[in-house]
């Protein structure tokens, strides 16, 4: 898995805008299901699949924010998420690694398999989950203590080091596979607050390594950081992919475009269309994903 | 929309208008605002001067010069009883011989007593502990400053004025007039007021010192930090991070902050009913009343640190919980060391109204009379605020700059404390 999808789709050209829209309007009377109907369509499902959802739904209380949601998550596959705000992007997100649990009127229906065992099981322990299952933040939150500290916690809670030596190779090769290990191998003991924003999210993209996942969870990585941070992140991201898949929630459709294998979009609650990311992006199958990405909202 | 007829230019004239009396509201905010800081500034230095001015003459004491033979017809030495002997001795008879020495004109009886009450009644263990220190001084003439009355020291400080008629005013003229003979003499003298803080209580002022009451908080104090501290952080931490949000969480949250505002005096009776009648523990300890301040403290503890708590950013939790942290390894390894200065603030401001707490330990019966330096927590003892109620409900005038310097030990005990706390939350706080 080496394809690197460049940016490729560029929005901003209107030659290209009008070129979709010729496209689709040629093809709307079969492809584009209209504004109404809001059953998912395009492959949810894939072979072999490291994650899958059925019928997921989330309610905050009283109130629906995730409605019947099935999707899969193939291995070694970047799956990006987007949708307009409140859409419940996150809130799925959120579901793969249950850290809906720490909220307290959050109640979460349906079946998650994670290497055919249902996560969301009440039965089921989530600190091997999370384990299994990483997270990288909106915000860059690393731990107010030393880097190597950051990346060393992890690590030394589920007891996977066996001596210093060992904790000293992990936290090296995380910091290594994140790109920061050149920048920073000569103040691990810096406060990891101490640096720059992409610096920070790169720190916490290794601390979730550090425990050797098989899925990272990316909740808007990149929208606290600049568009050189941005950048160095979307590469990583599309080195990391070889070893881990990785679900991304995100804002902004180029990157989207630029990292994602699959794209999956989501509004107000339902998945509305997902598939590969030139396929949705290029020809949209669901009138609202098309209004979506040709910016008539969101 | 409203618009103010006349377009752009009546705009602006309404804004200027308008700016005139919106600064004058400024201005008069900030005057009110400083006036009340000034206001305040001078009560506080009212207080202290007053107390400061009061109370320094307690730190020193008058004494006077005896020339003190110390015969051998009193204590036997060489004997088998030598230590008897010289527990026994007459020490009241080498002071009141030395003092007809002094004065060999005086006969008369009556006369001889004021004299002899010019010298506090506490001489005569101080010559004791001096020979039972060095029993080589028997059969020797030395000359040992010894404490004078509150009466004869009160004269010195000028608390007791002369001009006042002899039958208004503790001294005879004849005793006035033998304490200057003695001035004149060189045998007067004010020296620093040790006793003051090596003794317990005395019904006498020249006597009485505050080390019993000192001792009695310090360990009725530690009691309670042992026990609120503790009890204090793990409540909040298990209904901040642990507990199920419901009815019942926000019940008991509502009781603490109430419980936090209950008269103090209550708990002292809860403390009686509980500690005293039904659990029988002895009266007036440190022990009981440690535990009837961590009940009125742990309030106050529990609710700072919940604040303290809260105030740990989210994300932290969520970063700690992303790579698998269980949920007690989060809050100790990354909640608690980030909120732990702001329970420690909380935990001073409790402690701070805990040493200043008299009403509950009144209930206890930590009020009463107690001359022994407590030296654990099952031995009765009295508290620095009982022990300034106490003497500042004392008739003898030297009880009153006794009061004062009372007052300063404690306010400098509660400086000590509060440096303490911030010297620990420097410390502990994370700056990055």
């Amino acid at each position: 898995m080496s394809v690197v999808f460049e940016s490729r789709f560029s929005f901003t050209s209107e030659r290209r805008k009008g070129e979709r829209r010729r496209q689709s309007r040629a093809s709307a009377s079969t492809a584009i299901v209209p504004r109404e109907e809001r059953q998912t369509v395009g492959a949810a499902a894939v072979e072999n699949p490291r994650i899958r959802c059925m019928d997921v739904n989330v309610y905050y209380g009283s109130k629906q924010a995730i409605k019947n949601v099935s999707l899969d998550i193939g291995s070694h596959e970047i799956v990006a998420m987007i949708g307009p705000s409140g859409c419940g992007k996150s809130t799925f997100l959120r579901c793969l690694n249950r850290m809906n649990d720490t909220i307290d009127n959050c109640r979460v229906t349906g079946d998650i398999f994670l290497d055919g065992q249902n996560i969301n099981e009440q039965s089921i322990d989530v600190v091997p989950l999370r384990a299994k299952v990483g997270m990288v933040f909106q915000k860059p939150n690393p731990f107010p203590k030393s880097i190597y500290e950051n990346i060393a916690f992890g690590p030394r809670i589920h007891g996977l080091a066996q001596d210093k030596t060992d904790l000293d190779e992990i936290v090296a090769t995380s910091l290594q596979s994140a790109g920061l290990w050149n920048e920073v191998k000569d103040q691990l003991d810096q406060p990891g607050t101490s640096l720059s924003g992409g610096q920070q999210q790169r720190l916490c993209i290794a601390r979730a390594i550090a425990v050797n996942p098989e899925v990272i969870l990316m909740d808007e990585p990149c929208s606290a950081l600049d568009p050189i941070a941005t950048a160095v992140i979307e590469n990583l991201m599309i080195e990391l992919c070889a070893e881990y898949s990785i679900v991304i929630v995100t804002h902004s459709m180029q990157q989207a475009a630029r990292v994602s294998h699959r794209t999956a979009y989501f509004h107000l609650g339902d998945l509305i269309e997902v598939g590969a990311t030139e396929h949705v992006f290029m020809r949209p199958m669901h009138q609202l994903t098309e209004d979506y990405i040709t910016g008539r909202f969101g | 929309m409203n618009k103010p007829s006349g377009g752009k230019r009546v705009t602006a004239d309404r804004v200027n208008a308008g700016l005139a009396r919106r600064r004058a509201a400024e201005k008069r905010f900030r005057s009110v605002g400083l006036l009340s800081l000034l206001v305040g500034l001078a009560f506080l230095c009212i207080l202290f001067f007053s107390i400061v001015s009061k109370g320094y003459t307690a730190f020193q004491q008058t004494f006077i010069q005896l020339d003190i033979h110390f015969d051998e017809q009193f204590f036997g030495t060489e004997t088998e009883h030598a230590l008897e002997a010289l527990l026994s001795a007459d020490y009241g008879g080498l002071i009141r011989k030395s003092l007809r020495a002094q004065f060999p004109d005086i006969s008369n009886r009556q006369q001889l007593r004021q004299l002899y009450d010019l010298v506090s009644s506490g001489a005569v263990y101080q010559l004791r502990d001096r020979i039972l220190a060095d029993p080589g001084l028997a059969n020797q003439r030395l000359k040992i400053w010894v404490p004078a009355s509150d009466d004869a020291d009160m004269l010195i400080k000028g608390h007791i004025k002369r001009e006042v008629p002899e039958t208004a005013r503790r001294l005879s003229d004849a005793q006035i007039a033998w304490l200057d003979a003695l001035e004149a003499e060189g045998r007067v003298s004010l020296k620093f007021n040790t006793a003051f803080f090596t003794n317990g209580d005395s019904r006498e002022p020249e006597l009485a010192g505050i080390r019993g009451a000192l001792m009695g908080s310090i360990l009725t104090l530690s009691v309670t930090l042992v026990l609120s501290f503790p009890i204090g952080v793990a409540t909040a931490v298990y209904l901040e991070e642990f507990a199920v949000k419901n009815k019942w969480s926000d019940l008991i949250e509502v009781n603490i902050n109430n419980l936090a505002a209950v008269p103090s005096i209550v708990f002292g009776l809860l403390g009686l009913a509980v500690f005293i009648n039904i659990m029988n523990f002895p009266r007036s300890v440190p022990l009981v009343g440690g535990l009837v301040l961590t009940l009125m403290t742990l309030p106050t503890i529990i609710i700072a640190s919940r604040a303290a708590l809260r105030s740990v950013p989210p994300s932290i939790r969520e970063a700690a919980l992303g790579v698998g942290a269980s949920k007690m390894q989060t809050v100790f390894f990354h909640v608690l060391p980030l909120a732990l200065p702001g329970m420690l603030t909380g935990t001073i401001i409790g402690m701070a109204q805990a040493l200043g707490e008299t009403a509950p330990l009144l209930m206890i019966g930590m009020v009463a009379f107690i001359v022994d330096i407590p030296t654990g927590i099952f031995e009765p003892a009295t508290v620095l605020p009982v022990q300034i109620f106490l003497w500042a409900d004392s008739p003898e005038r030297a009880f009153i700059e006794r009061t004062s310097a009372a007052i300063m030990v404690l306010l400098g005990f509660l400086i000590a404390m509060n440096a303490l706390a911030v010297m620990l939350r420097k410390k502990l706080e994370r700056r990055w």
